[in-house]
């Protein structure tokens, strides 16, 4: 019997047991299905945090006062060294790094805003001009600090500061007093909401030389640096540490974090989760399998006396074996297609419902689904199929 | 054409022998027409069986049109069925989920015809017994007698030179039994081998050679 002849007569028979086969179909898309929407919201998750962490600034690069790591020991130690504080002077020399695009020094600490009467404490960064496009800031209105190093007292205010504080959004050119100081507002940054649990909307930014006479330090919190391009950042990192080695007489006593380093270790927690997850929705493609090949053997008992007939008139045990698989790759065929599409409809939903997640189905997990379910069926269809050609065909006619 | 030496089946009931056919000797010519009779449990159909080629007998040689099938392999002996056997059941034996002209293809799909070719072929069939307007009936929307003839449509298609039919009109009223037992007689008359197992003495008494059976035994052979 040729494949074509086989695969109708198969056909037939799935489509006429009809029942029996949207069961089975069913319980293969359901896995397949599973498959391929818990890999869409694994994968979301990944892409999602992966895009938080972009959105605070693209080839970042943060230096920290201070290591991270124990070394050095009991020389340092019994001298009553301290690590040496980061300055705005190292910040000055990191900065004519050829790997550093641009920097921004930062400081942070809190300090009373008022004015017109009203109060709140407020959290203050202190920076340049360059903090708006390495952490990818926006403004709604008005301008950010000024470039350079004039000092000039100005404010940019987050966008829930600016409307408590101006509720009537005249802004722009109005006086503010922080701590002690007079400060005029310069900008107001556009509402960017939570992100990475610090809400961008509550802050107030003042040029960093302002802050460390507010704050009364002459240290930074931390240096910002943009490398100039993805490839530039492992340069970057040991150009940086190597400065400020120098710098700093010898001691290794500051910490460089690559964004990239972060965000790499996040990529394979949740790609190792995605794993996990479909594997587990890979079981009940499994248990789907287990089911083609209980429907396979009850159709073989079922059907024994046709097959009985099949040898009589001719059939080679072959060919009722081909005919027992081709049923099977029917039945996980259509399983596989509609785990397909129902899985692509639930991502598609869960997109519709959570916009901020990212539910893409990746091409793999679409492929590796249906293939499993293809790939399960044949193998369960193999033991009944066996079955079924071995019959004798004496007692399969006589229905024994 | 059918020569059977020796042949011995045994089956095995329980802690008990039972040998359904015991050194079977037998000659069938070609175009004979044979019943084969006897009482329940004589050896008739096992013989009807290994004449088939559906059952393997357990010692003794069978030669048909002059090759020895006992050798062949199970592939091998499926390709003699098909090409040289039509088999005909008391309980006709079609598939249920297929059409009469579907079933009557069957034969055709096994081996492998041409599609086009086989279509012509089965309408050619159909027109001969009869069965044109019931083409794209099931067998369950078929009487008994249209059955049998969709059976023996099915049988002959690939015109075997042995047909075989175990109790033929064992499950039809007598008129129906009686068309298809002329049916069988014409595709005799065309010249095709019939070997029939019958408990019908009436049906028996038609054929050219008679052939009784007792215990796995042939105890008479008479022609008329």
């Amino acid at each position: 019997m040729n494949l074509r002849d086989t695969l109708t007569l198969s056909f037939t028979t799935v489509v006429s047991y009809r029942t029996r086969s949207v069961l089975i179909v069913l319980a293969m898309a359901l896995g397949v299905a599973a498959v391929v929407v818990l890999t869409a919201l694994g994968d979301g998750a990944r892409n999602y945090v992966v895009g938080q962490f972009s959105s605070l600034g693209t080839n970042l690069i943060i230096v920290l006062p201070g290591r991270s790591e124990t070394s050095g020991g009991f020389v340092s130690a019994a001298l009553g060294q301290t690590p040496r504080d980061l300055t705005l002077e190292d910040a000055r020399f990191v900065g004519h790094l050829p790997q550093v695009r641009r920097l921004a020094p930062l400081n942070v600490g809190v300090a009373e805003l008022t004015s017109g009467g009203k109060l709140r404490e407020v959290t203050v960064l202190g920076s340049t001009a360059e903090l708006l496009p390495i952490r990818h800031m926006k403004l709604s209105q008005g301008s950010f600090l000024a470039h350079g190093s004039g000092r000039s007292a100005q404010i940019v205010l987050g966008s829930e500061l600016a409307h408590e504080f101006f509720p009537d959004g005249k802004v722009i050119g109005q006086r503010i007093r922080l701590g002690d100081s007079r400060f005029m507002v310069s900008g107001v940054l556009a509402s960017q909401g939570e992100s990475m649990g610090f809400n961008s909307d509550e802050i107030a930014i003042i040029p960093i030389d302002y802050a460390q006479e507010l704050f009364n330090t002459s240290t930074l919190f931390r240096i910002l640096v943009e490398a100039r391009s993805r490839n530039a950042i492992e340069s970057a990192k040991s150009a940086i540490q190597h400065t400020l080695k120098l710098r700093h007489d010898g001691e290794d006593d500051v910490t460089v974090i690559t964004q990239d380093a972060v965000l790499a270790t996040f990529d394979r927690i949740l790609r190792a989760l995605t794993l996990g997850v479909s594997g587990i929705a890979a079981i009940s493609l499994a248990v789907a399998g287990i089911l083609v090949m209980n429907v396979m053997l009850v159709a073989v008992a079922q059907r024994t006396s046709e097959i009985g007939l099949l040898k009589a008139i001719g059939a080679p045990a072959a060919d009722i074996r081909h005919l027992f698989f081709a049923e099977a790759l029917w039945l996980s065929l259509a399983g596989g297609a509609i785990g397909f599409g129902l899985g692509h409809l639930g991502a598609w939903l869960i997109r519709l419902a959570y916009p901020d997640l990212p539910a893409w189905p990746p091409a793999w997990a679409s492929i590796a689904g249906v293939a499993t379910a293809l790939i399960t069926g044949i193998l369960a269809s193999l033991l009944p199929a066996a079955r079924a050609a071995r019959l004798d065909p004496v007692l399969a006619l006589s229905g024994k | 054409m059918i020569h059977l030496t020796a042949i011995t089946r045994v089956f095995q009931m329980g802690d008990q022998e039972v040998r359904a056919l015991n050194g079977i000797n037998l000659e069938i010519q070609p175009g004979e027409y044979v019943s084969i009779m006897g009482p329940s449990g004589s050896g008739k159909s096992t013989l009807l069986n290994v004449v088939g080629l559906l059952d393997r007998p357990d010692s003794g040689r069978y030669k048909l049109d002059g090759t020895d099938v006992t050798a062949l392999s199970e592939t091998e002996q499926a390709r003699v069925r098909r090409e040289k056997i039509g088999f005909v059941f008391q309980s006709f034996h079609l598939i249920p989920r297929l059409t009469a002209a579907e079933n009557i293809e069957l034969p055709l799909m096994l081996e492998g015809v041409d599609p086009a070719d086989r279509k012509a072929r089965v309408e050619a069939t159909l027109d001969a017994f009869e069965l044109r307007d019931r083409a794209h009936h099931r067998p369950s929307e078929l009487s008994g007698g249209q059955r049998q003839r969709v059976a023996i449509a099915r049988a002959t298609i690939l015109k075997p030179t042995a047909l075989l039919a175990d109790e033929p009109t064992g499950n039809l009223d007598h008129r129906t039994g009686a068309e298809v037992v002329a049916l069988l007689e014409a595709l005799h008359h065309a010249g095709t081998t019939l070997i029939v197992v019958t408990h019908d003495r009436e049906l028996g008494a038609r054929a050219h050679r008679h052939i009784a059976m007792r215990d796995g035994e042939i105890i008479g052979d008479a022609r008329t």
